[in-house]
């Protein structure tokens, strides 16, 4: 029998099997940063994770609580300056796939990490940019990894800090940008891929138990679905004990409840 | 830029170094990537009530929001304005929201483009180019980010002006009394911010007489910096590698501390105004 798991062990999960091993993987704090360290766990060696702090090949042990946890410098191969991490590294070409979070996002995967409301009377000032403009922009491909609601799902975002494909089909080679931008959404509800020729994203997996018309509730625009659906697999025993285990050590060593980072 | 003599003492009282780099209204950058963030510092600024500062820093980190929520600030260059792993800086949002404690003005770029400001005003470049922004809304936000041409290949690229604060103040493992500096870890963007400067002051966890730098550990000689602080623990609550860890406690305490003015400025008058500078006065 299959073990019971949450909506949000699920997105994890999913979200880690996707990125699969062998890649190089440029990781944003918080939900990516699980992801992307299960894969490293369960997927194999062969995943390399670069945080924005400046740290190649990170292995830590717990999952940071901030992007330049001393965690993640003790476990790296090597610690480089933040000029050189984004020129050399990032700006390089030298990332496969950034991993990102959002405040917000539209159907062609654009990002809002800015404000809500008028940039010069802003109704909720969000954090800002940091560095996923540039992860956007310069990764091979991106993935994102974001629960899904109507608040953050929204039909038109309020600001684009990182641009995904803009209004849609060759909006990104029109602007000489020239890597593959938002390749996958996993969110606690379904798994959605860009539309080929539209780049608009559809839902392509749903995740167990999950009804179409209850991720069409969770979205602010009118969501699509792709003509074959699949069915997202539960996660399986070795995925759920990484996952929890992970948590588990990044409580102890925090002193949080470790599941939501 | 001052040009100090290299074998003199630097080491001052951190109210000396403060009092005698940093006036009103300067462009002062205080930088350390989560690591080392100078603290003890930012307090001393706090307690000589600077005001009118333009402050530069690629994450503001509670660092700011203290000094925003004083009323030091009246400009903040800046890409990333929350407080890691836990949200909001209520003190930086108070001030865009609701112009508390007064207005503040923004100039907001990503981590790419100060990475690349800061690296060029410590090349002496005018400007820094990268390649970023393309359809990004905070183009148009404020005129320091502009668009050329490779005079080679024709590409676009994104330029912002060289960042070149009046004065640097970052906080380091170690030090030597001349002012020979060490930092290993994470060292962010710490080089590039002081040698952007015309000014930097150094606090450091101990001043020693031999700094037994490894060969690329000592990231700035003596002979670019103005003074060097003994400040054990300048850099809490964020950490410096091999002495503390971050207290991540205090950062998620920070979020109830900064959410209400009164709290706010009673945490202040506790833990800056009321405290005294934490090193020994230098004769």
């Amino acid at each position: 029998m299959a073990p019971d798991y949450s909506p949000d062990e699920l997105m994890t999960v999913e979200a880690a099997r996707r990125l699969g091993n062998g890649r190089i993987c440029f990781v944003g704090i918080g939900l990516p940063s699980a992801a992307a360290n299960l894969a490293r766990i369960t997927n194999g060696a062969d995943t390399v994770l670069i945080y924005e702090s400046g740290t190649l090949e990170t292995k830590p042990d717990t999952l940071p609580l901030s992007i330049g946890d001393g965690e993640l410098c003790e476990t790296a191969l090597s610690t480089v300056s933040v000029p050189e991490m984004f020129r050399y590294w990032l700006q390089g070409g030298r990332i496969d796939v950034g991993f990102l979070g959002a405040a917000q996002i539209d159907k062609f995967g654009n990002i809002n990490t800015t404000v809500i409301g008028a940039y010069n009377a802003p109704k909720t000032r969000l954090p800002g940019a940091g560095g996923a403009p540039e992860i956007a922009s310069a990764c091979g491909e991106v993935f994102v990894v974001m629960r899904q609601s109507r608040r953050s799902f929204v039909d038109h975002i309020d600001f684009i800090t990182s641009f995904g494909h803009g209004d849609g089909g060759d909006h990104r080679q029109r602007l000489g940008i020239h890597t593959a931008g938002p390749q996958l959404i996993v969110t606690d509800l379904c798994v959605m891929e860009p539309e080929e020729n539209t780049n608009e994203f559809v839902v392509t997996s749903l995740h167990p138990g999950v009804e179409k018309e209850q991720v069409s509730q969770a979205t602010g625009w009118r969501l699509r679905f792709a003509d074959k659906i699949a069915t997202t697999p539960p996660p399986d025993e070795k995925d759920l004990f990484a996952l929890r285990d992970l948590h588990a050590r990044t409580a102890r060593t925090h002193g949080a409840d470790g599941t939501d980072s | 830029m001052t040009r100090a003599v290299p074998r003199q003492s630097k080491v001052k009282s951190l109210s000396d170094a403060i009092a005698a780099n940093i006036a009103d209204g300067d462009s002062v950058s205080l930088e350390g990537f989560t690591h080392l963030i100078p603290f003890a510092a930012s307090h001393e600024i706090i307690r000589q009530q600077r005001k009118n500062l333009t402050l530069i820093r690629m994450t503001p980190d509670i660092i700011y929001d203290q000094m925003i929520g004083t009323g030091c600030a009246s400009k903040l260059i800046f890409s990333w304005g929350g407080n890691p792993g836990v949200g909001s800086l209520h003190r930086f949002r108070d001030a865009v929201e609701n112009a508390w404690p007064h207005q503040l003005e923004l100039e907001e770029h990503s981590h790419a483009a100060m990475a690349s400001g800061y690296d060029a005003g410590a090349a002496g470049l005018p400007f820094a180019v990268l390649r970023g922004y393309q359809g990004n809304d905070l183009v148009g936000t404020h005129s320091n980010i502009k668009f050329i041409n490779c005079p080679f290949s024709g590409e676009s690229l994104a330029a912002i002006p060289a960042i070149r604060p009046e004065v640097t103040v970052i906080h380091a493992q170690r030090g030597d009394k001349f002012g020979n500096v060490l930092i290993e870890g994470i060292i962010g963007v710490q080089k590039q911010a002081a040698l952007a400067a015309n000014r930097v002051v150094v606090t450091v966890e101990e001043i020693v007489d031999d700094l037994k730098a490894s060969s690329n550990s000592c990231i700035l000689p003596s002979w670019v910096i103005n003074a060097i602080v003994e400040v054990p623990g300048g850099a809490k609550p964020s950490y410096a590698f091999g002495y503390y860890p971050r207290d991540n406690e205090f950062y998620k305490s920070w979020d109830s501390i900064a959410r209400d003015r009164s709290h706010f400025l009673e945490w202040v008058q506790d833990n800056v105004l009321s405290a005294p500078a934490k090193n020994v006065d230098v004769a």
